[in-house]
């Protein structure tokens, strides 16, 4: 069984799965743990969007 | 000229906290356990939801690293990053030592993002790395 997911998609998963350990162990409270998880998963896929954009304008 | 009063209350105040951080069973076997099976250090310290939440994160990010075709490393004393990498993989415990037993990880790469599945392996390995050393920090009670 092969799995081909996009490059999108593979960096979301991977934002969603890091987050979670992230959360829970960079944080002692249970809602540290979600706000941080919630603040790293949308730094993963800020900085997805934000070095497109990069690589964009460097292509053109 | 050091205060001698200021030191022997440094010192009293640096034996007094000596005992919380002391080394216990569960300071040995949480982060052992942790290694060997993802999130199990937590769940033996009745931390459910946080043990079977990071269990769940790792082995998902393990298998799709898998099921990705990524490469899972040897033991290597060759390239710097082939050691890395190895050092990584060998973070995920027993799904390392799985991987190894099922002869997983070793398919030709037949698509581009099969070195996703890569990166996912070796990720996954320092996720539990960060999860034993949170379970550690849950033993000694540096942490609730």
């Amino acid at each position: 069984m092969t799995l081909a997911l996009s490059h999108f998609s593979s960096a979301l998963l991977f934002a969603v799965l890091a987050s979670v350990v992230f959360g829970i162990t960079q944080r002692n409270t249970s809602r540290d743990q979600i706000r941080y998880g919630l603040y790293c998963f949308a730094m993963f896929v800020g900085g997805v969007v934000v070095a497109g954009w990069v690589m964009w304008i460097l292509r053109r | 000229m050091a205060n001698p009063s200021t030191t022997k209350n440094s010192s009293i105040a640096t034996a007094s906290k000596a005992p919380e951080q002391s080394i216990s069973v569960m300071s040995v076997v949480a982060p052992a356990v942790g290694w060997l099976i993802p999130g199990a250090g937590h769940l033996v310290q009745k931390r459910w939801i946080r043990g079977l939440l990071l269990m769940a994160s790792i082995v998902i990010m393990f298998a799709l690293g898998l099921l990705m075709q990524g490469h899972v490393y040897q033991p290597n004393g060759g390239d710097i990053l082939d050691i890395l990498g190895f050092v990584g993989d060998f973070g995920a415990g027993g799904l390392y030592i799985l991987s190894q037993a099922m002869n997983w990880g070793h398919a030709i790469i037949s698509h581009a993002t099969a070195d996703y599945g890569t990166k996912y392996l070796i990720v996954a390995g320092l996720l539990n790395f960060i999860s034993v050393a949170d379970a550690y920090h849950i033993a000694i009670g540096k942490k609730p």
